[in-house]
């Protein structure tokens, strides 16, 4: 696996992370991993034991990484979310957006292009989970 | 019209050199097609049969001379001196290289466009009301709603690698010019008991290959609140909607298979959950665009007679020009549908032809339909035969809207590489069945729609005539469709039998036609008499 890419500055979580289903049989697991298929929300009475939340992408093109990531971040999740498989450069703005702040690419990314694709743009158009300010707020103080 | 400002100039042109870097990471092998292939959709950039096709967005088909004339320029300097209007008003270029595509939306961004989320898997460029701001049966101008919705569906981090294509279209009128129910998302706006604005929503119509008509899933939502209902709704499709075959990934399947009530309650949940969020934008926001919108200055004591001396003059006011809220003005419609020409098409000496009478008499403000013709919105009557003259110079002035040669085609297998058979060669053949003006004029409102593919691009399925193209066994085959509408009064076309070749479709078309003839009572439309009459008539009147 190529190098991760990590938007945290806690220490990384070494303990492996299992399957949504083995998760929520067990009490001591802290790390999880979500499928493209999974319901995120079946983790939200669990979010206080939850560290680190790896959302599997299967193709870049499956876009629900996005909504999963979004609605754990709504729910307060404040941990890691990680997105592991095929991360493309270009999918990496809208990630961090919606709450990613780590990336496990199966090929390489080159940091210098993901810098580039995270500056790209100056302003964003509407709220997400990031905490960037949208453009109507800066129009209207 | 509504006008950039800082923030809004600096996000298309950082997407400038965004697709500029895009496109130079491909070039030089980067990255390969499979990978390249949705970062250029999300620019509206396909591969077809024989070039790059641009689409360029025409944000609710609201367009100044400027504009036009750019768009032009960009036929001349980088095309074949023509652009093409589709059915979701856009522009369409057919003839682009690649290495020049970021040139050409730096070009673009110099006038305020752009070509964002005019295809792909995201949500794309919004429709409406080409008569917006004009129309006599209108509430309000939906325009400012659907600038407000185009920002903030912009970009869109959740949403931007859906399932499939999301298409939303905003109206304010009873009459629907817009094919609203045919969207995955339409918004009616309306007004409560209490007088507030807000907005009927349908959801999951859609046409391609498994049609569905939008259904009512809200009678009112607050005007305020219509961000957080959208994204509600693509939430619950995002997170449910099918990975594993794209032609059952658009919404209207997901609606179709969770059943409307189950996808409106799950729809609803995640509505009160949005609202918490305070994503939706201010009134001080709307406030802010909706000024741009303000009508412009109609000047007051004008005659409201029009001079018909003319008497190719007064045919061509009867067929398209349409009445204007404002005294003293009307609307005036350019045909795109000369007979034998290309539907849709226009050439650049046009496009500036087009852009100078826009910026004499109407305004500066032209419109593209989903029938893919051309709309000046506000000319004085009085000023009504001097437009008709320039646009009959410049063959612009044939008269007939919403008549047998005002057919919709897609741009089939002459350019398409998704086509089964061709869409143009059939619309030109009826068109010089019927070329005859008096007979078109006799038929009165009749809408043929033609695809070249079931993707349904021509709206086949919405067509009063519908026309669908196949591949059988090698060769291209015609199937009739009758009944359909994209009106207020939505239905879905009926396939009605075997399918003809090129020549025989036309003439099962007269047929279907004569039947109409025959049958039709005092004022009834083809539409009606077909109502009235019944499938099994008119079936046997084409096949015998």
């Amino acid at each position: 696996m190529a190098e991760a890419l990590r938007f945290r500055n806690d220490d990384p979580i070494e303990e492996p992370a299992v399957s949504l289903e083995a998760f929520l049989e067990q009490d001591s697991a802290s790390a999880v991993r979500i499928e493209a298929g999974d319901d995120p929300r079946r983790l939200i009475p669990h979010l206080s034991r939850v560290k680190l939340v790896e959302i599997g992408i299967p193709r870049f093109r499956d876009g629900r990484c996005f909504t999963s990531a979004r609605i754990l971040r709504e729910a307060g999740y404040e941990g890691e979310i990680r997105a592991e498989g095929d991360v493309l450069v270009d999918l990496v703005f809208f990630m961090r957006r919606c709450g990613f702040d780590s990336f496990a690419p199966q090929a390489g990314l080159n940091r210098a292009d993901v810098d580039a694709a995270l500056s790209r743009y100056p302003h964003v158009y509407q709220h997400a989970a990031d905490g960037a300010v949208p453009i109507w707020k800066l129009r209207h103080g | 019209m509504y006008k950039y400002d800082q923030y809004d100039q600096a996000m298309v042109d950082a997407r400038v050199e965004e697709f500029r870097d895009q496109t130079r990471r491909r070039l030089a092998g980067e990255m390969n097609d499979d990978q390249f292939k949705p970062l250029r959709l999300k620019n509206g950039l396909y591969l077809q049969l024989h070039a790059y096709m641009l689409r360029v967005a025409i944000p609710y088909g609201t367009l100044n001379s400027r504009q036009l004339r750019k768009l032009a320029e960009i036929a001349r300097k980088y095309d074949r001196g023509y652009g093409h209007f589709t059915t979701r008003q856009n522009l369409q270029y057919n003839w682009i290289k690649l290495e020049e595509a970021p040139d050409i939306l730096a070009e673009l961004a110099t006038v305020e466009m752009h070509a964002i989320q005019t295809s792909g898997e995201s949500i794309r460029n919004i429709s409406a009301d080409q008569y917006a701001g004009a129309a006599a049966d209108e509430i309000c101008d939906p325009r400012p709603w659907a600038e407000l919705l185009r920002q903030a569906t912009t970009f869109h981090p959740e949403f931007s690698y859906l399932p499939r294509k999301f298409k939303i279209a905003v109206i304010s009128s009873p009459a629907d010019r817009a094919a609203l129910r045919w969207h995955d998302c339409a918004l009616r706006i309306v007004r409560n008991d209490k007088g507030e604005e807000g907005f009927e929503v349908y959801a999951g119509g859609g046409m391609g290959r498994t049609p569905f008509i939008a259904y009512k899933i809200r009678d009112f939502c607050p005007a305020s609140q219509i961000f957080s209902y959208i994204q509600a709704i693509l939430r619950v499709w995002n997170h449910h909607a099918r990975r594993d075959n794209i032609h059952k990934q658009r919404m209207k399947i997901l609606v179709h298979d969770l059943g409307e009530e189950e996808f409106r309650r799950q729809v609803e949940e995640e509505f009160q959950h949005f609202l918490t969020l305070g994503t939706d934008f201010p009134q001080a926001e709307y406030d802010r665009i909706a000024a741009h919108f303000a009508p412009p200055p109609f000047e007051a004591g004008l005659a409201d007679e029009i001079d018909r001396t003319d008497p190719d003059f007064a045919i061509w006011v009867d067929q398209q020009v349409i009445a204007h809220k404002a005294p003293g003005y009307a609307i005036a419609n350019i045909s795109l549908k000369p007979i034998g020409g290309i539907g849709g098409d226009i050439t650049a000496e046009q496009m500036e032809v087009v852009a100078d009478l826009a910026e004499r008499y109407s305004f500066d403000d032209v419109r593209a339909t989903h029938a893919q013709n051309l709309v000046l919105p506000h000319v004085r009557k009085v000023d009504l035969y001097a437009v008709w003259e320039a646009l009959r110079d410049a063959r612009l002035a044939d008269a007939n809207l919403d008549l047998v040669t005002d057919v919709i085609a897609c741009p089939g297998l002459d350019y398409c590489t998704l086509a089964n058979a061709r869409s143009i060669p059939v619309a030109q053949k009826i068109q010089q069945r019927f070329a005859d003006l008096d007979r078109q004029r006799d038929l009165g409102e009749l809408k043929i729609k033609i695809s070249g593919c079931i993707n349904a691009c021509g709206h086949h399925h919405a067509g009063h005539i519908g026309i669908l193209g196949v591949d059988r066994k090698g060769t291209e085959n015609y199937q009739l469709l009758l009944g359909g509408s994209g009106a207020e009064d939505t239905t879905q076309a009926k396939i009605t039998g075997p399918g003809f070749d090129e020549d025989g479709v036309v003439d099962a078309v007269e047929r279907a036609i004569e039947c109409y003839r025959s049958h039709r009572t005092e004022g009834e439309r083809f539409l009606d008499t077909y109502r009235r009459v019944g499938f099994d008539a008119f079936k046997e009147a084409i096949y015998g």
